[in-house]
C-alpha cells in the first residue's frame, strides 16, 4: 500500500460525503422542500396567525420566540431521518457490501453518514432560516452557542439515526423512532413554549427530555433566554454524542445487523 | 507465494447452522480456481469470509501473506469480489459506482477516472457510462460488477458465479477477459454451477460439499480419475438397433447419434472396426462435454449419502 493511511482513509471520507450530500440533493423534492413547506406553515399559523394573540413570551414576540426550536427541530428531524433512510436503503439494497470489503475503518464509514446527516440538517436549518426572514427579523445573540448547538446536535441525531438504521430490519423500523419517540420529544421539548409556562410536575418530567436542553441552548443562542442552564445542557449534548457515537462503533465492530 | 491460504475454517451461523466444518485450502499465485459445491454447500460463505462479508467462527485466512484478523485492511486492498447478486445501487450509473469503489479504496479521483475508464471499456461498458444501472441488461450488470471489482487493481479476484443467467455470447466473452486478466497475473477463485465453465477455464479445483472440502487438486489428475468416459459420434445412416458392440456399452441410440461408454485405456479401434463392419459412415465424433459433472456428481453423491448413512 503506497498511499499513507491518512490518505486513504480521508479519500474513503470524502467518497462517502459526498454520495450523501448528492443523494439527498438529487432528490430534493423529497429531503429539502417538505420541511421548507412545513415550516412556512408553522410561522405562518403559530408565528403570524395565532401568535400576534398570545402576545409575548419572556419579553419576545411569539414568532421569535418559537424560531430557535422550529430551526432546530428541522435540523433533528432531518439529521437523524436522512442517515436512518440512507444507511438503512444501502443495506436494503445491500451495497453497504460494497464498503463492508474496502478497506475502510468502521470509524471512516460512520463519520462519513454522520457528515453526510449533519450536512442535510444543516441545510435544512438554514433554509428555514430564510424562509423565517420573510417573517421576522433573525437576530442572533451568540453565535459561537449559536452555532456549536446547531452543529452539535445535528452530528448526536445523525448518530442516533445511524443506530436506528443498524438495528432496521424493515422500511417500518426506520419509521417507528422518528414517528412514535422522536416527533412527540421535540413537540414536547420546549419548541413552542417555555417550561415555566407548565404546572411543576410538567415541568419536572420535561427536565427528562434532552430535547429541551438543546432547544433552549440553541434558544440562548439566538435569544439570549434559556429554561436551562446552559453548561448543562452541553454537557448532556457532548455526553449523549460520546455515548452513543461509542456504541455506534461498537454495533459496526460487532457486525450487528449487516454481518451475519 | 500463496494467494490465499485458509485453515480449519469453520462458520456456524446463529440459526445453529453449520455452514463450514473446518475446511483448509490453499490457491496459489497466478492460479485459476474453481470452487465448486451444490447450491448451499457453503461456497458462498467461504468466499462471504474471504472478502469480509460473514464473520468467522475460527479458522485463519491468509491473503498473500496478510492475516485476516491482524491487517484485514492489508487483506481487503488485496481482493476484488463480484458477488452473486446485484449489490450496487441500482440508480447511479456505472461511471458513479465504479468511482465510488475506488474512493472507498482511498483511491484520489483522478487515477480513479483513469481506472474506471480502462475497466468499463475492457467490460464494453464505456458507452454506457452514463446510463442508470437499472436500466442495463442482466450481462451488462454482471459485467458492471466485474468492471467495479476490478478498478482498484485486485490481486486476487473473487468471482461467486459471475455467468448465472446471462447468455452463451456474453458467457464465453467474460470467459475470454478472465483469461487474459489471468495471464496478465490475476490470481482467481470461481464458484460456478456451469461444470463446464470451471473445466474450461480452471487449472485447480476445490468441491466443497455439506461445509466440508471433500476434493482439492488439480483439473487434470481430477479428470484422469475418470474410469469411463463418453463419446458421441454423429453417423452417416442408422445404428441397428438390435446390434451390439462387443465390449462396448451403447448408452443411447438415437439413430443418427450413437453414444458409447469407453473404458480407461480401451481405445476406440475395436469401435470403428464394429462401424466399419456395418457399413457405417461416421460423419464426426466427441467427447461428451461435461467429464467434469460425472465426477462432481460422483463426488457430492458419495459425500452425501454417506452423511445420510451416519445420520441413519
Amino acid at each position: 500500500m503506497s498511499r499513507s493511511l491518512f490518505g486513504r482513509y480521508t479519500v474513503a471520507l470524502q467518497t462517502i460525503v459526498y454520495k450523501e450530500v448528492r443523494r439527498f440533493t438529487r432528490i430534493w423534492m423529497q429531503t429539502l422542500l417538505p420541511p421548507m413547506i412545513t415550516t412556512s406553515l408553522y410561522f405562518l399559523i403559530f408565528g403570524t396567525l395565532i401568535g400576534a394573540r398570545v402576545g409575548e413570551v419572556e419579553g419576545r414576540s411569539f414568532i421569535d420566540y418559537i424560531l430557535p426550536g422550529i430551526i432546530l427541530m428541522g435540523v433533528i428531524s432531518n439529521a437523524y431521518g436522512n442517515v436512518v433512510s440512507s444507511f438503512y436503503g444501502t443495506k436494503f439494497q445491500r451495497n453497504i457490501e460494497e464498503l463492508l470489503i474496502a478497506p475502510v475503518p468502521n470509524w471512516v464509514i460512520l463519520a462519513g453518514y454522520v457528515c453526510g446527516g449533519v450536512a442535510r440538517g444543516l441545510l435544512v436549518g438554514l433554509l428555514v432560516s430564510v424562509i423565517a426572514s420573510f417573517f421576522t427579523t433573525i437576530h442572533v445573540e451568540h453565535w459561537f452557542v449559536t452555532l456549536a448547538v446547531f452543529v452539535l446536535t445535528a452530528v448526536l441525531f445523525s448518530i442516533a439515526g445511524f443506530i436506528n438504521a443498524v438495528y432496521a430490519e424493515s422500511f417500518d423500523d426506520i419509521s417507528i423512532i422518528p414517528t412514535f419517540v422522536l416527533t412527540p420529544m421535540i413537540y414536547l421539548g420546549g419548541v413552542f413554549y417555555s417550561i415555566d409556562m407548565l404546572p411543576s410536575i410538567w415541568q419536572k418530567i420535561s427536565l427528562g427530555n434532552p430535547i429541551l436542553y438543546m432547544v433552549n441552548a440553541f434558544r440562548y443562542g439566538m435569544l439570549g433566554v434559556s429554561d436551562v442552564n446552559l453548561f448543562v445542557s452541553f454537557a448532556i449534548i457532548v455526553g449523549f454524542i460520546i455515548v452513543l457515537g461509542g456504541f455506534a462503533i461498537h454495533l459496526l465492530n460487532k457486525g450487528v445487523g449487516i454481518k451475519p | 507465494m500463496k494467494a490465499l491460504s485458509i485453515c480449519d475454517l469453520k462458520k456456524t451461523y446463529g440459526t445453529g447452522l453449520e455452514a463450514l466444518k473446518g475446511i483448509s485450502l490453499d490457491v496459489e499465485e497466478g492460479d485459476f480456481f474453481a470452487l465448486l459445491g451444490p447450491n448451499g454447500a457453503g461456497k458462498s460463505t467461504a468466499i462471504g469470509i474471504m472478502s469480509s462479508l460473514v464473520t468467522k467462527s475460527s479458522g485463519r485466512i491468509t491473503v498473500f501473506g496478510h492475516d485476516l484478523d491482524d491487517d484485514p485492511e492489508a487483506v481487503k486492498s488485496c481482493i476484488g469480489l463480484v458477488p452473486q447478486e446485484f449489490n450496487f445501487n441500482q440508480f447511479e450509473t456505472p461511471l458513479d459506482i465504479i468511482l465510488s469503489q475506488a474512493g472507498f479504496y482511498g483511491i484520489p479521483r483522478k487515477e480513479a477516472l483513469e481506472n474506471a475508464e480502462e475497466c468499463l471499456k475492457a467490460l464494453s461498458l464505456w458507452d454506457k457510462r452514463s446510463t442508470i444501472s437499472r436500466m442495463l441488461s442482466g450481462g451488462m450488470k454482471r459485467r458492471l460488477m466485474i468492471a467495479r471489482a476490478l478498478v482498484h487493481k485486485p490481486k486476487l479476484l473473487i468471482l461467486d458465479e459471475p455467468t448465472a443467467g446471462v447468455d452463451i455470447e456474453i458467457r464465453r466473452s467474460m470467459w475470454q477477459f478472465l483469461r487474459e486478466i489471468n495471464r496478465n497475473g490475476t490470481t482467481i477463485i470461481l464458484t460456478t454451477h456451469y461444470l463446464e465453465e470451471a473445466e474450461n477455464l480452471c487449472r485447480n479445483i476445490g468441491i466443497i460439499n455439506q461445509g466440508e472440502l471433500v476434493e482439492c487438486s488439480d483439473m487434470g489428475s481430477l479428470l484422469a480419475r475418470l474410469d469411463l468416459e463418453r463419446f458421441i459420434f454423429n453417423l452417416a445412416t442408422p445404428f441397428p438397433v438390435d446390434v451390439e458392440i462387443p465390449d462396448y456399452k451403447i448408452v443411447a441410440n438415437e439413430g443418427v447419434v450413437l453414444t458409447v461408454e469407453v473404458g480407461k485405456g480401451q481405445g476406440l479401434s475395436q469401435l470403428f472396426s464394429c462401424f466399419g463392419q456395418q457399413n457405417i459412415e461416421v460423419i464426426s465424433m466427441r467427447n461428451e462435454s461435461n467429464r467434469l459433472e460425472q465426477l462432481f456428481i460422483d463426488l457430492v453423491m458419495d459425500e452425501s449419502s454417506g452423511h445420510q448413512e451416519e445420520k441413519q
